[in-house]
């Protein structure tokens, strides 16, 4: 598949691995040093990272650029990276991204500097593994790994009750994992028994059908093998989600972790829960992944309706935008179970969406709590006047977040939704209601904070945004704009890989019900190209 | 009669016989040694250790027994005895440093380690109860003696004391369960006592009861729970190098024998023992677990955690095919690592006033000196099995073991116990990281032999973690001949 044959997806990976080998050398004092290397190095990933979209091959749904070497042969272990149509746009959000936390912790970020940058790019390491792995000990491992370094950003550099939200937050999560680490187990001795091969390589793995027949009943509903280890790797990806209930930790971290923390945590921490769903849970176990459609339906909405209406009567900026990445992440799960094309591609092109607006609404409260050092909306109103530029990055972010036609929420919202009212109508009716609670805290928000008259003194003398500042939220505001007027380069490349997905999963459907095909072929290009006429603002 | 052992014997049995002769010349050299240049000696010890992991590692092939078949050393005996000689070496480098700021002037002290180091080998050694029985009490005996080395300390007379009661008391409970079986089989032996005990036997009560008083024997032995009351106060009271010396090496001997004396002498009776180090295991590893929350000394939280990590070990005896024994060595490797890597920690902490045995005492760490900060994170990462550490890799080998056999629910309580250690480790952590420096933070200046000695042991965590492959390897080619 690679074409030059250069493990190009390793050399993204490691750049900031490599980055933090560097910084290491420089003596803590030269700030200045550490600081651009910590930058040169997250955006030579991001460069590099411009190679994949451009040679991608969207006609296939195989891995590419794939890198397989043997690690551990007794085990079966193998250093495998690849990439397809799922990972790609997360792969581009994640360098994308890691630039901007690393340009906007700049000036906000004075003390152990050298500490933070390196924590901040083994953390990019981290998380470009999780995508890049397809061996399930490899993708633990990264899975792990990026514990650490995110527990310590929000720990040392974090405010208020920073020890507590970074405990809570790597016990929340490595508590999930653990518990997948055992159905990751299962399935590799189970595979084991069936072939004789035990491998841990994910894409062996998928060949073979696991037991769906039933094992016990539990309250009447049976429970076969896959549903058991569906249910484990359920558990570590809904912590990561995070889906109600499981979403306590997130509130709490996002509000006493550094902005940068925040950025990364919102815009690709809670993807990858979505991603080993979609990844995992999907195609190894279709049968399962059917059975527990209604429970991830129920649980979907509940995060949706819930999460908005807790944002509704938050008085913290920071804490009312991590309750709106609960709702949103519901929609995305919602949409994903749909289980249908329009359904899946909406929620993979969600999950890039609210990376880059709830990542630029972090920044946004990240950029008045450096000048202000409160995040309490009663202390804010009238800004607009004070700060112009502020206040309009702000609107186009926010406006992106309700899902404005003409901005990149737009085109997810719509996919989800039409996914979801071809599969039942009364979840895609709750569904649009927590659009429409989404506009509501949104604007009130924004009302609350930019308009009206400029009461509080303090705030009387902010100043506008810098040009460093500046750079961290065009460059989104700029994709926003893209991928919601001409989102067809993004659809149309992970549009095989998708298919691919579905068809496993609705291969079980067959076997076990019939013809129920019908709605999930084609119909894919229609709507994506549709979308852009919409408004062009 | 007239020989009762030949050459073959004596080179069979080298690197025994090197241990001791090297501990011995350490006693001798102890009285002609100068004053305040006693340090010399645990170097020479070191070196002896070394010069007998190179003999050892030259024997790695086909079993070989010796002393009428009495011992073997076969690739089961040739790992353990690798990890005791690993173990001995680091905690002498990390005694020489220490005695000098104890102002102990002594070189015995290095001699005894060795002494103890002899006893373990006898112990992975002996297929015969007898021998077993005399490198259990080798052991035993010098551990008694060193835990009671600060004379004028309360707290390690009351270890030394409290260890040589439960000692006393756990030997004799082993020595009851050998006496049962040689009255009912009328072997020693251990392959003699299994092909003795013939199907009819096997139902007898007293053979039960036989192996009931070895696993509470062994349970004392090795800290299970409810065998482990002692061990906290031990391991508080005794000198650093010798609490290191008792978690890491002499649990892991105890292991060893565990694994030969259920293995080969009473297979018959798996499924009954293996249930028997179900409750134990889930015990232990629960118990240890849950208490280590609460304590503030850091030794007494590494008591705690050690306990924690038999329970772990003990999953590999409970699935008990081949997977779970080679789990359970690769373990007993990266445990005793870890563990000893921690404890030259403390020692490192120990700068004039501060001992370094309370958690508080690390706090600020990462500012005073980043590298040791580094140092234990990854330690403590390893101990609470968080990738890309050894600790990951044997958990994983481990918990497989159990799901392989199909004890579900034990590998579930194992990796949630696995999620509550992360708490405590990470506390540590916190105070290293998250905490303001106290203003009267001491420069930390550790001695050249402490320093390689973490080098080694983090260095080895790490490299058991990237790489496991060699390792993995060299564990199930040693259980491979147990059988």
């Amino acid at each position: 598949m690679n074409v030059l044959q250069f493990p190009i997806l390793s050399l993204i990976a490691y750049l900031p691995l490599l980055g933090v080998f560097l910084i290491l050398l420089i003596p803590k004092e030269a700030k200045g040093g550490i600081r651009w290397t910590a930058l040169a190095f997250a955006l030579a990933s991001f460069v590099a990272s411009l190679w994949i979209p451009a040679s991608f091959d969207a006609a296939t749904p195989e891995m590419q650029f794939v890198e397989k070497f043997s690690w551990i042969p007794t085990l079966g272990v193998t250093y495998f990276f690849g990439l397809d149509g799922i990972s790609i746009w997360l792969v581009m959000l994640t360098t994308f991204l890691s630039v901007i936390a690393v340009i906007c912790s700049w000036e906000s970020i004075t003390e152990r500097l050298k500490e933070y940058y390196i924590f901040l790019l083994i953390l990019e390491t981290g998380m470009l593994g999780v995508f890049f792995a397809l061996d399930f000990f490899l993708f633990y491992i990264f899975w792990e790994v990026m514990l650490v370094p995110m527990y310590f950003l929000i720990g040392v550099w974090g405010s208020d009750r920073r020890l507590y939200s970074a405990i809570k937050f790597f016990l929340f999560t490595l508590f999930g994992s653990v518990i997948m680490l055992l159905g990751i187990l299962a399935v590799y001795f189970s595979h084991g028994a069936q072939t004789g091969a035990y491998t841990f390589d994910v894409l062996q793995l998928m060949n073979v059908s696991y037991p769906s027949t039933p094992l016990f009943t539990i309250l009447g509903v049976p429970f076969s093998f896959q549903d058991v280890v569906w249910l484990s790797f359920f558990l570590s990806f809904a912590i990561k989600v995070p889906m109600f209930p499981f979403h306590t930790w997130l509130p709490d971290a996002h509000t006493d972790a550094p902005t940068a923390a925040s950025v990364i945590l919102a815009g690709v921490l809670l993807k990858m829960g979505t991603y080993g769903f979609i990844r995992f849970n999907l195609p190894m176990f279709p049968e399962a992944t059917r059975h527990f459609v209604p429970m991830i339906m129920i649980l979907s909405i509940i995060s949706i309706i819930y999460g908005a209406m807790v944002c509704m009567v938050q008085p913290d900026m920071k804490r009312l935008i991590a309750y709106s990445s609960v709702s949103h992440m519901g929609f995305i799960m919602l949409g994903m179970f749909a289980l249908n094309a329009q359904g899946v591609q909406g929620s993979i092109i969600q999950m890039v969406n609210h990376g880059l607006s709830t990542g630029a609404l972090f920044l946004i409260v990240g950029l008045i709590y450096d000048r202000r050092h409160t995040r309490l909306i009663s202390e804010l109103g009238g800004l607009s006047k004070q700060m112009p530029v502020y206040a309009t990055l702000f609107a186009i972010i926010m406006l992106s977040s309700m899902g404005l036609p003409g901005l990149n929420g737009f085109i997810g919202e719509f996919l989800i939704l039409v996914g979801a009212f071809k599969v039942n109508y009364v979840w895609a009716a709750f569904a649009v209601t927590g659009i429409v609670l989404g506009a509501a805290y949104m604007l009130w928000l924004y009302q609350r904070t930019m308009f009206g008259a400029l009461e509080n003194p303090k705030n009387a003398d902010l100043k506008d945004l810098s040009l460093r500042e500046m750079s961290t939220l065009v460059p989104i505001v700029i994709m926003c704009f893209w991928i919601g007027l001409y989102p067809s380069p993004f659809l149309a490349r992970m549009e095989a890989s998708v298919n691919n997905i579905l068809t496993r999963v609705n291969k079980a459907q067959a076997a076990a019900a019939g013809p129920a095909l019908s709605h999930v072929k084609g119909s894919v290009q229609t709507q994506p190209s549709a979308v852009p006429i919409q408004e062009p603002r | 009669m007239t020989q009762v052992f030949n050459m073959a014997d004596l080179s069979t049995a080298a690197p025994e016989v090197i241990v001791s002769l090297v501990a011995m010349l350490i006693l001798m050299l102890d009285f002609i040694a100068p004053r305040g240049r006693r340090d010399w000696l645990g170097y020479l010890s070191v070196l002896g250790v070394l010069l007998t992991l190179m003999v050892l590692i030259r024997q790695w092939g086909a079993p070989r027994s010796a002393f009428s078949g009495q011992y073997l050393s076969d690739p089961f005996a040739l790992f353990f005895k690798i990890v005791f000689l690993v173990s001995a070496a680091l905690i002498l480098l990390m005694s020489i440093g220490y005695l000098k700021s104890e102002g102990i002037d002594k070189g015995e002290f290095y001699g005894l380690i060795l002494f103890a180091t002899l006893g373990m080998m006898l112990m992975a050694s002996a297929v015969d109860l007898l021998i077993l029985y005399i490198g259990l009490e080798t052991m035993s005996i010098s551990i008694y003696i060193l835990a009671g080395f600060l004379k004028r300390e309360r707290r390690s007379n009351e270890a030394a004391l409290k260890y040589l009661l439960m000692g006393g008391f756990s030997s004799a409970v082993i020595l009851y369960g050998i006496v049962m079986l040689y009255g009912l089989t009328g072997a020693l032996g251990l392959k003699d006592i299994a092909s003795a005990l013939t199907a009819d036997k096997l139902t007898n009560p007293a053979l039960i009861l036989a192996m009931v008083m070895l696993a509470a024997g062994f349970g004392f032995k090795i800290a299970a729970v409810p065998f482990h009351m002692y061990i906290p106060d031990v391991y508080e009271g005794a000198p650093t190098p010798v609490t290191a010396l008792l978690s890491a090496a002499s649990e892991i001997a105890g292991l060893a024998i565990l694994l030969r004396v259920f293995l080969v002498a009473i297979p018959g009776l798996q499924d009954r023992w293996a249930l028997l180090f179900y409750v134990l295991s889930l015990l232990t590893m629960t118990v240890g677990n849950v208490v280590a929350i609460a304590q503030s000394n850091i030794k007494r939280m590494l008591a705690y955690s050690s306990i924690a990590h038999i329970g772990y070990l003990l999953i590999g005896v409970v699935a008990g095919r081949e997977l779970g024994i080679s789990a359970t060595l690769l373990y007993s490797l990266v445990y005793a690592l870890m563990t000893l890597g921690a404890f030259a920690m403390v020692i490192l902490l120990c700068v004039g006033e501060v001992k370094g045995e309370r958690i508080d005492d690390f706090t600020g760490l990462a500012q005073r000196s980043p590298m040791a900060a580094a140092a234990m994170l990854i330690l403590l990462l390893s101990l609470a099995g968080v990738p890309p550490t050894a600790g990951f890799v044997g958990k994983l080998y481990l918990f497989g073991a159990a799901i392989e056999r199909g004890y579900i629910w034990l590998a579930v309580i194992a990796v949630v116990n696995s999620a509550i250690s992360l708490f405590y480790y990470m506390k540590v952590a916190m105070a290293m990281y998250m905490q303001d420096v106290p203003p009267a933070g001491l420069a930390l200046s550790p001695s050249r032999p402490l320093r390689v000695a973490l080098f080694v042991a983090v260095a080895g965590t790490l490299a058991i973690g990237v790489y496991p492959g060699p390792f993995l390897d060299l564990a199930r080619a040693s259980v491979a001949g147990l059988w």
